[in-house]
């Protein structure tokens, strides 16, 4: 894709590529109540980009748009270089856009060997005929998806509780299974919805340490929406920064957390 | 042997061969539950419909003929044809796929994340309107399937027991037939929800919607198929017990004999459809044969539902279903 500019250097010295995604100008009403007016950003190739906000900021809307599960009042999403024309949430999740849910969408009744492996449904290939009558070629697929599916799960060290139903591991742990499905897809963006949520200090810090692995080693591009200031400083390289639907600031942290309306949104503001 | 032994093990192998038929039935409302999470109350109707069908369509039986009469004051009813058993089959077979597209397009695809009760609701209302859809298009009389089953009393079997122990067993041969076709079928869909690429979407459509959306599923497709693999179950079963007594209204009934054959076997476990028919095949025909007489006769009617009762008590949730886990 040549038109898209160049990328930039992160202060650690990470090389950021060019536009990935761009959302141009997104509304999205429900009736009369508007969730997001007129925001427009972009996410570019490797990066790790975070959208922040006080509650009811729109922030987990705007990551509905972009995986598909809403469809925007007005405005457009870029993927690529072309736009997105509306789509239901399994065409995008094809296109390779993965993600992972505020209070966790995993399969409860399926082990995590087995809730990884859905991950990887839209990239298997054989038909439902070869799959039915179990021939050859669909065995080697099903072993070759095995394989990646097993690196994932030494990566996020949960070799131990592989065979184990989901709904008997505690909060973290599932955080984690959800997680390691969103990159079994190997997706070109991954979209965590607070994944520190709910989680306490050691486990936020795992959380930490396994996005910034992930983006490290597979050099996926991730956004991430996130209550907590300290950790999203730490993490992003940049910043969008919502308040009651709207964009109010845009950045690098270091930028962001000096920005006067960032300040007034989160620590409130006298009115006169 | 003794005599009252020898009685015994027939009933018990005539128990087996019911119970192959209720396992016909209970199969198709495994698959759906394992797929959607909701109790298909129309699987009876499914296997009528299919049974109807496959009738009309074997006799060339005009649909809707009484409709048609009543509006035109005509006298349709056959067409100058009939249709070959095996091309009949496969014609029904494409209408009960047809049937799973309409039933997604007007049913499921509006009850996208509702609770299961209301889509179990819906199999209520969609069970009824079958019913009569059914009665409307093909009429209500009760029709004599043929679709070249062997029929009657298996003289092999009869005659090597009757050598071996003295005394001939009765084993009907459709029995035979239908046990055989349990059996590939049972086998066919484990290998299918177990090993490949659909039966995990479909378990994982069953768990949870938006998940399943999130890593590209698209629940309209895994729903269309789910449905027309219990329409092709509920066209074996219609096949099956339409063969042996009869295509008639109350074969819709068999479903009630399902329900404690899947509270038996567990509600989310194909081979424990299977073993669950087979026990409760059995066991009423043992219970009937030994405490039958002391009490008076007619136990076969009440003791498959005492039964499950009681597992209901001691294992809620069947010999091999899912175990729920709820972390408090």
């Amino acid at each position: 894709m040549k038109d898209m500019i160049e990328g930039y250097t992160t202060a650690d010295g990470r090389q950021i590529g060019g536009v990935l995604m761009e959302l141009k100008n997104i509304t999205l009403r429900f009736g009369g109540v508007v969730a997001i007016k007129d925001i427009s950003f972009d996410i570019r190739e490797g990066e790790i980009r975070a959208i922040i906000g006080p509650n009811g900021a729109g922030k987990s809307s705007m990551l509905n748009v972009i995986s598909g599960f809403y469809v925007p009042t007005e405005g457009e999403v870029w993927f690529r270089g072309e736009r997105r024309p509306a789509m239901r949430p399994y065409q995008v999740a094809r296109l390779g856009i993965a993600r992972t849910f505020q209070n966790i969408a995993l399969f409860d009744g399926m082990s995590v060997l087995d809730n990884i492996m859905t991950g990887r449904l839209t990239l298997m290939k054989s038909g439902l005929l070869s799959q039915a009558l179990w021939m050859g070629k669909a065995a080697e697929e099903e072993d070759a998806h095995r394989e990646k599916v097993e690196k994932i799960i030494d990566f996020l060290e949960i070799q131990n509780i592989r065979k184990t139903p989901v709904g008997r591991l505690p909060y973290g742990l599932k955080k984690r299974v959800e997680l390691a499905r969103a990159l079994a897809a190997e997706p070109k963006i991954l979209l965590l919805d607070e994944p520190m949520a709910g989680m306490n200090v050691e486990e936020k810090e795992d959380m930490c340490r396994f996005i910034l692995d992930v983006n490290d080693e597979f050099g996926t591009t991730t956004v991430l929406i996130e209550h907590d200031m300290g950790v999203v400083m730490d993490l992003s390289d940049r910043v969008v920064v919502m308040d009651y639907g709207r964009k109010i600031g845009d950045g690098p942290p270091e930028e962001v957390r000096n920005n006067q309306d960032v300040i007034d949104a989160y620590l409130g503001v006298a009115h006169d | 042997m003794t005599d009252q032994l020898l009685y015994a093990a027939e009933a018990a192998l005539n128990g087996l061969m019911a119970g192959v038929m209720y396992a016909l039935v209970a199969l198709g409302f495994v698959l759906i539950y394992k797929s959607s999470g909701v109790f298909n109350y129309a699987q009876g109707v499914l296997a009528l419909f299919a049974a109807l069908t496959l009738v009309g369509i074997q006799k060339g039986q005009v649909p809707f003929a009484h409709l048609i009469n009543a509006m035109t004051g005509g006298h349709l009813e056959t067409f100058p044809w009939q249709v070959p058993a095996l091309l009949a089959i496969l014609l029904t077979a494409g209408v009960m796929v047809g049937m799973a597209l309409i039933i997604e397009k007007l049913v499921l695809k509006h009850l996208v994340n509702q609770a299961p009760i209301i889509l179990f609701m819906a199999t209520i209302g969609l069970a009824y309107f079958l019913e009569g859809f059914g009665d409307v298009m093909w009429g209500a009389d009760i029709k004599t399937l043929d679709v070249g089953l062997p029929q009657g009393i298996n003289e092999t079997i009869e005659s090597v027991t009757d050598s071996l122990l003295g005394y001939g067993f009765f084993i009907d041969n459709l029995d035979i037939v239908a046990s055989i076709v349990a059996v590939l079928l049972v086998a066919a869909l484990t290998l299918f929800s177990q090993y490949s690429k659909q039966g995990r979407a479909l378990r994982a459509v069953a768990d949870d919607h938006q998940a399943a959306l999130s890593v590209g599923i698209s629940l309209r497709f895994i729903w269309v198929l789910v449905w027309s693999i219990a329409g092709f179950v509920a066209l074996v079963a219609g096949i099956m017990w339409g063969s042996k007594s009869g295509v008639q209204f109350s074969l819709s009934l068999i479903a009630l004999k399902a329900l404690p054959v899947l509270m038996l076997g567990g509600f989310t476990s194909i081979p424990g459809a299977i073993v669950g028919g087979l026990i409760i095949g059995m066991g009423e025909k043992l219970f009937e044969f030994w405490i039958g007489p002391l009490i008076g006769g007619a136990t076969e009617n009440w003791f498959a539902y005492v039964l499950a009762l009681l597992f209901l008590v001691f294992r809620p949730q069947g010999l091999f279903g899912e175990r729920i886990i709820e972390r408090v």
